[in-house]
């Protein structure tokens, strides 16, 4: 299997009120109010070292991603962190997986083909091509797209951005929500006719639908753990099987919140802080900025309306051992750790693995540590997995020899 | 008695339903509903037909099983044709155009588009305008606390009280949710995220004599609308609505069906030419 490394790029250092002055991590928190230019720099520079530590440490790929006007993690275009990452990890055997540019918030979306046909030219062939629909906040609120349109305008700009890196002649595109008389793009993508392409979504909707039916991989990004995941991920193999696709896993990324250390008690106590920072302040999403009228399509809408009305969990309320015990952050020694996600990506069948290794107010040396457990204790005890029954279809070809494990595990 | 006749008028190459609800007996009068769809105005509409024959159509996407539409009208000149072409189909002689929020907007822009075609327009707290000093609240965001206060004047008052009151049975408790839920997203297509199409450009070509309505505790879109509505439509009168907030229709109900009835039976004001 394949292990990347995920990073949000939080603000690290909000006040202790932050939770009582603003209802929302999202829209609300005013700039001058709660963050400092000097340090959000530093926040940049530090989450680039971490990732590409990350990649040095043996880690199979870096993952970027985009939000905007909130604190929980701003790379408001991923494609500027991605071409650090690509020019930092040129020559190694990392993927630069940007998980990535929301089509439906840029106009024209060729812009993100251009970057990303970029960041593929820059990597020599390591891209992989991730295509989130975005958030309802950062898709309808931060970027004015019409929240009925969202879903709509993915579907045709990703087809727009497909035909535009393979096309051999120049074409033009006249869609419903985009309209462009010459396309011929410069640059195209190294891997032809597109680079690997990933498709977010936090649960089983028309998105998952679409990527079985387009043979692309499935990321469930779920900050609840493996272990509350098995209700989407046997959805979604159950989708695959009714579309005719095989049970490869690498069909299915998953992100985890991992924190690994000598001991459990130790990692207990060390990542106690950055899970609750994490939970308590970066996490709080009302749902009036998610909810928006038109995000859901109709169907869903019922679907999510009828639903059995479990007890909400408000995330304000648990403590760090809540998270720990009820599996949303899988905290320990190497060994607890490598248990615990063995566990999980076989019961869910995961392909690649997204760690989020960093989390919360975790700062850079305990981020760096983390990393470097990891990949020694944990990771050695994982990529062995799947790759004698099944092929990385989803991974730039570039990048599919087989890696030493043992060498990895002495790298670093 | 009975509701209201519901007629199934297909439109746009048949592509979209449309359920208009008849009802009533009088000089015709074309009802446009605001952003939580026509449900929580039927009240108001039963009042409106006990002088008029009421035609209340279904904003596309928001008419039973015809969800999609939503997606067929691409752009607001495509929604302002299709209501052109609505009109047609009704056959009336020009009616009375009464709309509310979402709705007015609609109905102010039909009378801009298609000035003979109307033959007098009430507006009932539309959205369509927009100052910096006094945004027009979003009403598609609005939290659970600021939700009641933001729509009615009184939160815990009766009308309040129907308006966000749910069916006890599970079904037909989601059937509602889903129904306003779905009519916001489809109205609000055409006016995310700011309601400002432009009709400040156009507004000019009214000529229907024109009503606007304004509930005065408004705090989805300030009661000093009103003049920059009528500002902009020669000869509009304006009624304030005490005790009323964005929905004076269901707020004071009384007090608007009085306003909408003097101004729709005055002594006919001739209609000007279009400029």
């Amino acid at each position: 299997m394949k292990v990347c490394m995920f990073h949000l790029m939080p603000y690290r250092d909000l006040p202790a009120d932050f939770e009582q002055r603003y209802e929302s991590a999202f829209i609300d928190p005013l700039w001058f109010d709660v963050a400092d230019a000097d340090k959000v720099g530093a926040y940049y520079n530090a989450t680039l070292d971490e990732l590409i530590y990350a990649a040095n440490a043996g880690l199979h790929g870096v993952c970027t991603n985009q939000h905007h006007q909130n604190v929980y993690g701003f790379m408001a275009n991923p494609s500027l962190m991605g071409a650090v990452l690509a020019r930092a990890t040129n020559g190694q055997n990392v993927a630069i997986v940007q998980l990535g540019s929301t089509l439906p918030s840029t106009t024209p979306p060729t812009r993100i083909a251009e970057e990303y046909a970029m960041l593929d030219c820059i990597s020599g062939g390591r891209l992989v091509a991730g295509f989130p629909t975005g958030l309802p906040s950062d898709a309808t609120i931060a970027n004015a797209v019409v929240p009925v349109d969202q879903r709509e305008r993915f579907r045709e700009a990703l087809a727009l951005v497909k035909k535009a890196w393979s096309a051999k002649e120049m074409f033009a595109w006249n869609g419903k929500h985009y309209q462009l008389g010459m396309v011929n793009l410069w640059p195209r993508p190294i891997q032809q006719p597109h680079p690997p392409i990933w498709i977010p979504g936090s649960g089983i909707s028309s998105t998952a639908e679409n990527v079985v039916s387009l043979d692309h991989c499935f990321c469930h990004l779920s900050y609840f753990g493996a272990r509350n995941a098995a209700q989407v991920s046997d959805r979604y193999w159950e989708l695959a099987a009714e579309k005719g696709r095989d049970d490869n896993p690498y069909r299915y990324s998953f992100l985890q919140l991992i924190g690994v250390a000598e001991t459990d008690a130790e990692a207990e106590d060390l990542y106690a802080a950055h899970a609750e920072y994490f939970f308590n302040k970066l996490l709080h999403t009302p749902h009036y900025y998610q909810q928006i009228p038109g995000c859901l399509e109709y169907p869903a809408l019922v679907q999510a309306l009828s639903g059995t009305s479990r007890a909400e969990v408000n995330l304000r309320d648990l403590k760090a051992k809540d998270f720990y015990e009820r599996g949303f952050v899988i905290v320990g020694s190497p060994k607890t750790v490598r248990e615990q996600l063995l566990d999980g990506v076989k019961r869910l069948r995961i392909g690649h693995l997204l760690a989020l290794l960093h989390f919360g107010s975790m700062p850079t040396e305990l981020c760096k540590r983390n990393i470097d457990l990891f990949a020694r204790e944990v990771l050695p005890h994982l990529e062995g997995l799947w790759d004698d029954k099944y092929d990385d279809r989803w991974w730039p070809e570039r990048l599919t020899a087989k890696r030493p494990a043992a060498a990895l595990a002495t790298a670093s | 008695m009975g509701g209201p006749e519901v007629r199934k008028i297909r439109l746009w190459q048949d592509r979209i339903e449309t359920a208009v609800e008849v009802s009533g007996s009088g000089p015709p009068l074309v009802y446009l509903h605001g952003p939580w769809g026509i449900a929580p105005d039927r009240t108001f509409i039963a009042r409106l037909a006990g002088a008029n024959t009421v035609y209340a159509p279904h904003h596309p996407g928001t008419s039973r099983g015809d969800h999609e539409a939503v997606h067929v009208l691409e752009s607001w000149l495509d929604l302002v044709v299709y209501y052109g072409e609505l009109l047609d189909r009704l056959a009336l002689e020009a009616p009375t155009l009464v709309g509310h929020s979402f709705g007015g907007l609609v109905a102010a822009e039909i009378a801009a588009a298609m000035p003979r075609s109307v033959g007098r327009l009430v507006l009932i707290d539309p959205v369509g305008l927009w100052r910096d000093d006094l945004p027009v609240k979003n009403w598609m965001l609005l939290n659970d606390t600021e939700r009641r206060p933001s729509l009615f004047a009184d939160p815990q008052g009766e009308a309040a009280r129907l308006f966000f009151g749910v069916p006890n049975d599970p079904a037909a408790r989601v059937d509602a949710l889903a129904q306003s839920i779905w009519a916001q997203a489809c109205t609000g297509k055409f006016v995310w995220p700011i309601p400002d199409r432009g009709l400040k450009h156009r507004a000019h070509r009214i000529v229907a004599p024109a009503l606007i309505v304004w509930g005065k505790a408004d705090r989805i879109v300030d009661a000093a609308y009103a003049q920059e509505f009528a500002a902009r439509i020669a000869g509009a009168e304006i009624v304030l609505i005490d005790g009323a907030g964005h929905l004076p229709h269901l707020e004071r109900q009384d007090a608007v069906i009085e306003a909408v009835r003097r101004a729709t039976t005055a002594s006919s004001r001739p209609q000007r030419e279009p400029k």
